[in-house]
């Protein structure tokens, strides 16, 4: 029988444990690796410093809409000039000892904000400043400027009030009950990544690119001005990257020069470093020092022009800098070591960009400092080989000594990919930080063509964010809010209305105790369903037209192709492909909730309809013998335990949602066609406060399951049932699916067990399943975090896409994460 | 059709031979191992097993009980009447939080395999395959074999663990259809193994003899539970040692070390023999290992 084994006599429980954890934190720390002197201080501070406001872009931005610069200008060419004005006149921090340069904002985690997209009022600043989780440090003179100067400018004009005035009250409805949520409501659309056009030119080729679109520009044509106008933003954000890689330049250059007796060593590499930036971005690298440099200016300029979901990542990152680490080996120019060193500077350089704050709803549903930057190893070749690259090795090397919050990894395995490759990286997992998570390459391809693009184009793909599939380089995928399952069929269940504040946000779908059998109720559930999705998609079209004409990004359209070519917007659809994501939450927790209806209500009969909504409206109170039954796997159907009963009713709810969002016209400006992903970062947690009780046996309030995960603690038979349960569903129909598992620190004492582990993660991948990620560890250790929290400051968990401090998670997150299942067996 | 019964079926095993497996756990077994880790295979009826923790004490297994087989007393301590209680399963049904759970099920021959097939692909990926363990396989001759049999049909590697305690014939028989024998081997001295497992170890040690004889010393396993007091001394070790030396071709031998599963006996009301509850010592299993490695013996702990 598979139960644990319980404790000996005379050996107390306690003191069991306390062995437990004492083992466990020997391995962690054991399994911590040693890096050089340099690259130690630059980590050291990078994870030490605390994260501050700066208010530096929120000045300069002001000053620049309050003056005569943008006066009688198209809006692309106001952002443009803008973008101009705060690369002319912000601060260029250098941290002491870094190879690579460039930062947004005035150092080192020191957040811009960006009062044009979301403007934080007094409370807010007050609220971010003080909070226990996450703080953001506000200083005295940014609440003055923010008081004095942003707030009276930017209120009413920031792309946030602009939404709100222009959505319906039925959206706002169905927002407020916490049905769906919004994603641009506080930060601009972006969540792509660079391709192989990043590594390949340099501005000066792009500024010729420019130069003959405007050329061959025909006046008939109708959106001539909007094009001319496109281009001429485009043309300007080139020049403004090129002025600050030279203002840099000559910083370097004058620190060399102060350098002199003090540090011959670092002068000279000063003196490299500002030969670099006088080579890039203007021109493409040479080097992969220059690939670094070169990548690190694009992405300050992307995230510096707005505060773009996901920031940016620079993509298949092993195989765009192969080429100048093969190059740079056989000419002896380069030594692994130093490409080591450098990868660790960079690395370092997204951690110390902390994502820009965000409050209400959108801090609940991404509450972390994480800014999801992805970079992604292995996969195949852009001629279908295997990717695996000595770089790919490499990066797996630095992850697994650097363990900073960011960026995040992915590992792309392909049927073609090697063994080591794999094992390589279940190494880096066990000693526990969340990282790496596991990617099905081969889905990636089959979901990219079944959307449509080229072979070549879905064989260059990755995925970027926390699970989301995209043609890098090419293709703008925006998500646009996370919808809440669950919420609705509580809406359902009371016939329209949403018990939590008596309002009738839903339609009337009838009485669920006249329900005859499980099918009625199936119909008047996907009824709600798509009443609630027509909601949602008019807001996105309302929300992606406001953001095409009033928050064009000229500079990331540089990058994405065909942007240039077709002398339109990223946000206007200028990009080769585009899509329109929405995002499905609470997966587990609806098949489960629905299958314990058709199993204890219509099957079984176990009790009747009207008892289960009376036990649900006093969330279980008076009714403990039901939620026992309900929430009890031997006696209810539960998803993730390769049980049929309930896995079909997963795959029939991910087949009729994804056949409801493709079923809607192309979107309004971008003509995106809609897709869907699944995946909760942490709204699941919110979704969860907002939803009451709920008939898989859930007291209200309390979070859903996350992404397709079971629901916490309901999969008892192992990972690989877990496997078997979740790639039933089509994932190939969605973007991507996110899987949670947690496995039991002992599991990775034996090389022989991380093989059998890799066999299974390829066996899930041939099913069909699309993503897996690992926690490694126990719920003991996690148990001890949260009671001393100032000794485990630096216990990195697995959240969603992505890995974070523990004791940096609101309390209803760290308790979700300590219900998982702690998989012991396979 | 050939019907047999088993108290588990455990998927995705990865410590019951190569890959990954399914384990078939089949009920009944002679022998009466005072450390036994599933005493709820030891007696060929099916039983009931209670999980004090999960108890709500709604006391519905009272009511539902037809033979009023189980009270509660002024403690709120369940007691089950083992003389009474024929195993018809109902408490255990009705039981909201699965605090009863009865252990024991007839199983077809049909249904066995519909279950095994489910992960074939998983054999394949990791050269895994099906473990018949228990219990005692082979007190279940028939059943055993059938089920072997259909599980070469298909391809499917097969183990069995097994204490090698059964009638020659009956080994004789199913062996073509074993590709790997998982062999328990316990107490050396023959009365030492009467007083711990109940039976004597002439029959298990011929049997090893015989299947070596037979050609298959290569798809043995030898599997020593280190019990401390009890199998670890030097004697035993020894003793099996000196045993082992004269058999040609054996290659491995896994040291599985004791856990304490007093608990489990007390839920069945069983009687616990054992007087020490911890595990063996690192520097225990090393000697053993090294003992066994001395006869060139290939030894792996937990296997
Ligand atoms: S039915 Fe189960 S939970 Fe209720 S008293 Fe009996 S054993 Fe306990
Ligand atoms: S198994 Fe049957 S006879 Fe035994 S206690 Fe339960 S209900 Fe009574």
């Amino acid at each position: 029988m598979s139960e644990n084994i319980v404790s000996a006599p005379g050996c107390s429980a306690e003191k069991q444990i306390e062995k437990k954890i004492e083992k466990e934190l020997k391995r962690r720390k054991s399994s911590i690796k040693s890096i050089n002197e340099r690259v130690a201080k630059l980590r050291k501070e990078s994870v030490e410093t605390e994260v501050k406001i700066s208010s530096e872009r929120a000045k300069l931005i002001t000053e620049f809409y309050k003056s005569d610069l943008p006066k009688g200008k198209s809006i692309p060419v106001q952002r443009a000039l803008a973008f101009r004005y705060l690369l002319e006149h912000c601060s260029l921090p250098i941290e002491d000892g870094q190879l690579i340069v460039g930062l947004r904002g005035t150092g080192v985690k020191e957040v811009p904000s960006y009062p044009e997209i979301c403007v934080h009022s007094m409370a807010d600043l007050e609220i971010l400043n003080s909070r226990k989780n996450m703080p953001y440090k506000v200083d005295e003179d940014t609440k003055e400027l923010y008081k004095d100067k942003i707030i009276p400018f930017w209120k009413g004009r920031a792309m946030r009030d602009i939404l709100f005035e222009n959505l319906p009250q039925e959206w706002i409805d169905a927002y407020e009950a916490g049905i769906f949520t919004e994603f641009m409501e506080q930060r601009a659309p972006g969540h792509t990544a660079g391709g192989e056009r990043i590594f390949k030119m340099g501005i000066l080729d792009i500024k010729e690119e420019i130069k003959r679109k405007m050329g061959e520009l025909d006046s008939s044509d109708p959106e001539y001005y909007e094009k001319m106008e496109e281009l001429k933003a485009m043309d300007i954000v080139a020049d403004a990257i090129l002025i600050y890689a030279k203002r840099y330049a000559e910083e370097l250059e004058k620190m060399a020069e102060a350098e002199e007796e003090k540090d011959p060593k670092r002068k000279e590499e000063l003196k490299q470093m500002a030969e670099i930036c006088r080579w890039v971005p203007a021109h493409a690298p040479r080097t992969f020092w220059e690939a670094l440099q070169h990548y690190w200016f694009i992405h300050v300029g992307v995230t510096y022009e707005t505060n773009p979901w996901d920031s940016f990542n620079p993509g298949r990152i092993d195989q765009h800098l192969y080429p100048f680490y093969k190059k740079g080996i056989e000419e002896g120019r380069l030594t692994r070591e130093k490409a080591k060193e450098l990868l660790q500077c960079f690395w370092l350089k997204f951690n110390n960009q902390p994502a820009v704050p965000k409050v209400g709803v959108t801090g609940e549903e991404s509450f972390t400092y994480n800014d999801f930057s992805k970079l992604n190893i292995g996969g195949l070749t852009k001629d279908g080989s295997d990717g695996v690259n000595e770089v790919s090795y490499l990066i797996l090397e630095v992850l697994s000594e650097m363990r900073t919050l960011q960026p995040n990894t992915a590992v792309q395995i392909s049927n073609k990919t090697p063994d080591r490759f794999l094992i390589e990286a279940l190494k880096v997992v066990g000693p526990g930080f969340g990282e790496p998570p596991f990617f099905n390459f081969d889905g990636v391809i089959v979901k990219m063509l079944r959307q449509g693009k080229t072979l070549e184009d879905a064989r260059t793909s990755g995925c970027s964010g926390c699970v989301e599939t995209g043609a890098f380089g090419k293709e703008a995928y925006i998500l646009t809010g996370y919808f809440n399952l669950p919420k609705i069929l509580e809406i359902t269940l009371n016939n329209g209305v949403d018990p939590r504040t008596g309002k009738k946000i839903g339609i009337e779908t009838g009485d669920p105790r006249n329900f005859k059998s499980f099918d009625e109720l199936w119909d008047a559930y996907i009824k709600q369903v798509k009443h609630f999705m027509d909601i949602k998609m008019k807001g996105n079209d309302i929300v992606e037209a406001l953001y095409a004409k009033y928050l064009p990004v000229p500079f990331l359209s540089l990058w994405i192709e065909d942007c240039v070519k077709n002398a339109k917007d990223y946000n206007g659809g200028g990009a080769r492909y585009d899509t329109q994501y929405i995002h499905l939450v609470g997966l587990g927790t609806i098949a489960d909730c629905l299958a314990a209806i058709k199993y204890h209500v219509f099957d079984k009969k176990t009790f009747t309809m009207s008892q289960l909504l009376e036990a649900l409206k006093n969330n279980f109170e008076g009714y403990e013998m039901m939620w026992e039954i309900l929430r009890n796997p031997d006696k209810t159907p539960k998803f993730g335990n390769n049980d049929d009963y309930v896995d079909e009713i997963a795959k029939r709810v991910v087949d009729t949602v994804v056949e409801i969002i493709e079923s809607y016209p192309p979107t309004s400006v971008r003509k995106a066609s809609r897709r869907a992903y699944f995946f909760p970062t942490t709204c699941h947690v919110y979704f969860g406060k907002v939803t009451g009780a709920t008939p898989d046996g859930r007291k209200a309030g309390f979070p859903l399951s996350d992404g397709v995960s079971p629901v916490q603690g309901m999969d008892r038979k192992g990972i690989a049932a877990v496997f078997r349960s979740v790639a039933k569903c089509d994932w190939d129909e969605t973007g991507g699916a996110l899987l949670n598992q947690k496995l039991t620190p002992d599991l990775f004492d034996n090389e022989e067990n991380i093989k059998k582990l890799a066999q299974l993660i390829r066996t899930f991948f041939r099913l069909g399943g699309h993503h897996v990620q690992f926690n490694v560890i126990s719920a003991e250790l996690l148990r001890e975090a949260q009671r001393r929290p100032q000794d485990f400051q630096d216990l990195m968990v697995r959240v969603a896409g992505y890995s974070d401090y523990f004791v940096n998670l609101p309390k209803g997150l760290q308790d979700e994460i300590i219900a998982r299942t702690e998989q012991k067996i396979f | 059709m050939v019907k047999g019964v088993i108290f588990d079926i455990k998927r995705y095993a990865i410590h019951d031979g190569p890959g990954i497996r399914t384990t078939v756990f089949m009920k009944g077994c002679p022998l009466n191992c005072w450390w036994c880790h599933n005493p709820e295979g030891i007696s060929p009826k099916p039983e009931l097993m209670y999980f004090e923790f999960k108890c709500i004490h709604c006391h519905t297994c009272v009511k539902v009980c037809p033979l009023n087989a189980i009270n509660f007393d002024e403690n709120e301590v369940q007691h089950i009447d083992r003389e009474k209680c024929n195993g018809c399963g109902i408490c255990a049904e009705f039981c909201p939080t699965s605090a009863l759970k009865l252990v024991g099920r007839v199983i077809t021959l049909e249904e066995l395999t519909t279950e095994v097939e489910k992960d074939i692909k998983l054999y394949d990926d990791s050269g895994g395959g099906v473990t018949f363990s228990g219990g005692e396989p082979l007190v279940q001759p028939q059943f055993l074999k059938e089920a072997l049999k259909a599980c070469k049909e298909r391809y499917i590697h097969t183990a069995l663990d097994t204490s090698g305690y059964a009638p020659r014939e009956i080994l004789k028989s199913i062996m073509p259809y074993v590709d790997l024998f998982l062999y328990d081997l316990k107490l050396a001295d023959e009365r030492e193994h009467e007083k711990y497992t109940g039976v004597s170890n002439k029959l298990i040690k011929e049997n090893l003899k015989f299947t070596i004889e037979n050609g298959r010393a290569k798809d043995i396993i030898l599997r020593f539970p280190v019990i401390p007091g009890i199998t670890d001394t030097e004697w035993n070790v020894k003793g099996w040692v000196k045993f082992l030396s004269n058999l040609r071709g054996l290659q491995e031998i896994d040291l599985l070390p004791f856990h304490d599963v007093g608990e489990k006996f007390h839920r069945l009301d069983k009687e616990y023999k054992m007087e020490v509850h911890h595990a063996p010592s690192e520097e225990t299993l090393k000697w053993i290992k090294e003992e066994f490695e001395g006869i060139g013996l290939e030894v792996k702990i937990g296997g």
